[in-house]
């Protein structure tokens, strides 16, 4: 197998807490070296002895292959709005290396063979592939999936994405399975019996629109029933199940989370770029923000919120309350797109813009460490979701781990143009939107899959 | 003077910066035409003068030379939801005109067969249709039409949104009726109170008016109990109240707008008949008692015996029939404006 010098670059890795210059060897698809000694070049003797492709890191960041832990892939049965191969060739141009697929596919991926199908390698990804199965036999909300066989099948988690598990008993009966099987919950929390018709946030500007909102209320309720369930299950089973939160959008189920991390719960939950950088105003029509009036590519659910809500969610990324951050990823044809606002299919994608608005808004406006930011795309998630566990060996460098890691310009600013994009789609809010940290090169497993 | 389709759209100048700086990724790359009307916003006291000063000589003009304004122009009517008053006034308005119309509608068109907004504004396009009367029961939906087709696009309603025109023919209603000069200015209806009673959760109108109306120095009453008239409400423009006591709004105002129970829109709210009544009906005694003065207004179609009773929306105070007949005058004004942007600029 081919061998890769990474020379001379500077060497971030939030799960050791190094941050150095140097350069990294990878010989066979893993890190076989690593010289943090703060000079480059340590290990070009090496190089030229193994005739390795040498990749000039002079000013750039190298940091692990970022993990996303919510990305709709769109296969089986979606391939007009993304596959495998053209969503995970995204995330190597966002830097990320490591994707969790989402099951609402068409089937919807709730079965070992359909686990087995999105994870193949026939599928031809360009990153890591893992997977959350449905919780409830085809997202019904009705009936568990097999979480035993789907555990062993390589299951990360279990999550109707896209719709809650509504009922009570249904959400206990998930947690408790889970817990059994050491794996989380992961939980879309809208109580849909308040959403019914609604397309953006209820407030001021929906009412403006003549737009159904879908109240906060509807985000908080499911997230504070569930945090209860948490309670009763640890006081009536001895059990201790891990509810993780997906995209969180209101400063009020932010407090819920925050609240039960104190009371020692096993709570996680995740923040999505986009509700850290735009806001409801947006589907008025904002210059500021890019958008048209009623437009759709700011349309996604959970809806942006008002601009509180929007700062509640940096405050809680900054007090270290939000886990990780994951794009949601959410790829839709523009023919899907171009219709009437409440028409169309809520999502946007996210991958390759992920990194690049993080940087700016949490490192460049509000001060995060280049090292914290990170964190919420690498180690956090293997961490908070025991993925090395699992037998995933993803989100930090090290000798002997496999070779994903992204190499970046921590300092250029850049505009999106999502003309290049390498998604199927192009429903992006963050068109000519300001980036801060532009991607060199991506590699997974040692292969370079993204030079930019 | 033949003027072929395709000359006559080039020689469309769109103003340079429309749009510029907006996205062009958003839903889709193209801009909406100068002579569109999609929302009150979007129109100036200035051009909103000039539209009435329009609508005046319009109505003066004599038929024959009022028929060679738009003669053999194309005007599409799509029409998603239901409506007497304002396609048979934007039909009327435009063979007024002299100008060609033709009518889809949802129900005997391929929109029964799913064909979307896009597809259809782009057929209607390519078969010679200059401008589009768009009504909708989606909000935003003649921003959709509007940069599909590049067409001038009037919304003739659109959901819960707005209905500019509505908007326009109840000022023009109100200037006549209280003698005010339709050379408008931020002055225009200083110390004009007008309270909007009723269902203005889902009112596109109680959202036009109260777009419009403080724009021109109108103090702006929203009356109704808290499920049909939220606090958001407020947000519709700085300025405008809200009172929840029917008589005490009424009885502060020059001009009453009152509005029909959206039944169809409703989604589950249950209103008791008998309780709305009582408390904010306008009918004959209480009129006489609270505002003996008030100019009374419906944008139709009115729910008899509910919201207003027959004395008074057939009595002196009342300037209903006259909304409907201002309608026509400044329909033709919008269409006159749509198609020919050279002399209306």
């Amino acid at each position: 197998m081919s061998t890769i010098l990474l020379r001379g670059g500077c060497i971030v890795d939030p799960a050791s807490g190094v941050n150095e210059c140097g350069d990294v060897f990878i010989k066979g698809g893993v890190v076989t070296q690593v010289n943090y000694s703060g000079r480059a070049g340590e290990l070009d003797t090496l190089a030229k002895d193994t005739d390795a492709k040498v990749i000039d890191c002079t000013g750039l960041t190298i940091a692990p292959g970022l993990i996303d832990m919510h990305v709709h892939l769109r296969e089986p049965g979606q391939t007009h709005k993304e596959t495998i191969a053209t969503g995970t060739s995204a995330a190597a141009a966002g830097g990320v290396t490591t994707v969790v697929a989402m099951p609402n596919t068409v089937p919807v991926t709730d079965t070992v063979d359909w686990l087995r199908f999105v994870q193949s390698p026939e599928r031809g990804a360009s990153a890591r592939v893992l997977a959350m199965p449905a919780a409830t036999v085809g997202s019904m909300g009705g009936e568990l999936t097999d979480y035993a066989a789907l555990a062993a099948a390589g299951a990360v988690g279990f999550t109707d994405d896209g719709k809650p598990v509504l009922a009570d008993s249904m959400m206990e009966h998930a947690l408790i399975a889970a817990a059994r099987l050491g794996l989380p919950i992961s939980q879309h929390a809208e109580d849909t019996r308040m959403t019914v018709g609604a397309s953006m946030n209820f407030g001021p500007v929906a009412f403006r629109l003549g737009l159904r909102g879908m109240p906060i209320e509807a985000e908080s309720s499911i997230v504070d029933r569930d945090i209860a369930l948490l309670e009763k299950i640890e006081r009536e089973h001895k059990l201790k199940p891990h509810l993780h939160v997906q995209h969180v959008s209101t400063a009020k189920a932010l407090g819920s989370i925050r609240a039960a991390k104190q009371r020692g719960l096993h709570v996680t939950c995740e923040v999505a770029p986009h509700h850290i950088a735009f806001t409801d105003e947006a589907i008025a029509g904002d210059e500021a923000q890019r958008s048209r009036r009623y437009d759709t590519h700011f349309k996604m659910n959970p809806p942006l919120r008002a601009a509180s809500d929007r700062d509640a969610c940096i405050a809680a990324i900054l007090d270290g309350t939000v886990d990780v951050i994951a794009t949601d990823h959410a790829p839709h044809a523009e023919h899907e797109k171009n219709v009437e606002f409440e028409r169309a299919p809520n999502g946007i994608t996210g991958l390759e813009t992920a990194l690049g608005a993080s940087l700016r808004i949490l490192h460049g406006e509000h001060g995060m460490s280049l090292m914290k930011v990170l964190a919420l795309f690498t180690s956090a998630p293997a961490q908070k979701f025991r993925l090395r566990e699992l037998g995933h060996d993803v989100g930090r460098i090290a000798v002997g781990s496999p070779a994903d890691l992204v190499v970046f310009n921590a300092a250029t600013e850049w505009s999106y143009d999502v003309t290049t994009t390498r998604s199927k789609s192009k429903n992006t809010p963050f068109q000519g939107a300001p980036m801060l940290g532009r991607i060199a090169v991506t590699l997974v497993d040692g292969v370079v899959r993204f030079t930019a | 003077m033949i003027v072929s389709y395709t000359n006559r759209r080039a020689g469309l100048a769109l103003p340079a910066n429309i749009g510029r700086s907006m996205s062009p990724t958003a839903a889709n790359p193209h801009v909406s035409h100068p002579g569109s009307l999609l929302s009150i916003h979007d129109i100036s006291l200035e051009q909103i003068s000039s539209l009435l000063a329009l609508a005046n000589d319009l109505e003066a003009m004599p038929h024959r030379e009022r028929m060679g304004r738009l003669d053999g122009r194309k005007v599409a009517l799509l029409f998603y939801e239901s409506s007497t008053r304002t396609r048979t006034s934007f039909e009327l308005a435009a063979k007024s005109l002299g100008a060609m119309t033709t009518l889809v509608s949802d129900k005997s068109s391929s929109i029964e067969k799913g064909e979307s907004l896009h597809d259809t504004g782009v057929t209607l396009r390519a078969l010679g249709a200059e401008a589009i009367i768009l009504r909708s029961n989606y909000s935003g939906a003649p921003e959709v039409l509007a940069r599909c087709t590049g067409l001038p696009v009037l919304n003739a309603g659109d959901g819960m949104h707005e209905h500019p025109s509505q908007a326009l023919l109840d000022l023009r209603t109100m200037l006549k009726r209280l003698g005010l000069s339709e050379s408008l200015t931020a002055n225009t209806l200083n110390g004009v109170t007008v309270a909007i009673t009723g269902d203005v959760r889902h009112s596109r109108v109680a959202r036009s008016n109260a777009m419009l109306l403080p724009r021109l120095g109108a103090r702006v009453i929203l009356c109704g109990p808290p499920e049909l008239c939220p606090v958001e409400a407020l947000s519709v423009t700085p300025g405008v109240e809200i009172e929840r006591d029917f008589e005490k709004a009424l009885s502060q105002a020059t001009v009453a707008m009152m509005l029909r129970i959206q039944r169809e829109r409703l989604a589950g709210l249950d209103i008791d008949t008998g309780e709305y009544i009582a408390g904010y009906q306008l009918n004959a005694e209480r009129l006489a008692r609270t505002a003996p003065k008030v100019l009374v207004m419906h944008p139709g179609p009115m729910v008899r015996g509910l919201e207003i009773d027959s004395a008074v929306a057939d009595g002196p105070q009342s300037a209903i029939e006259e909304q409907v007949t201002h309608g026509l005058a400044i329909r033709m004004a919008l269409l006159d404006r749509a198609l020919r942007p050279e002399t209306n600029a």
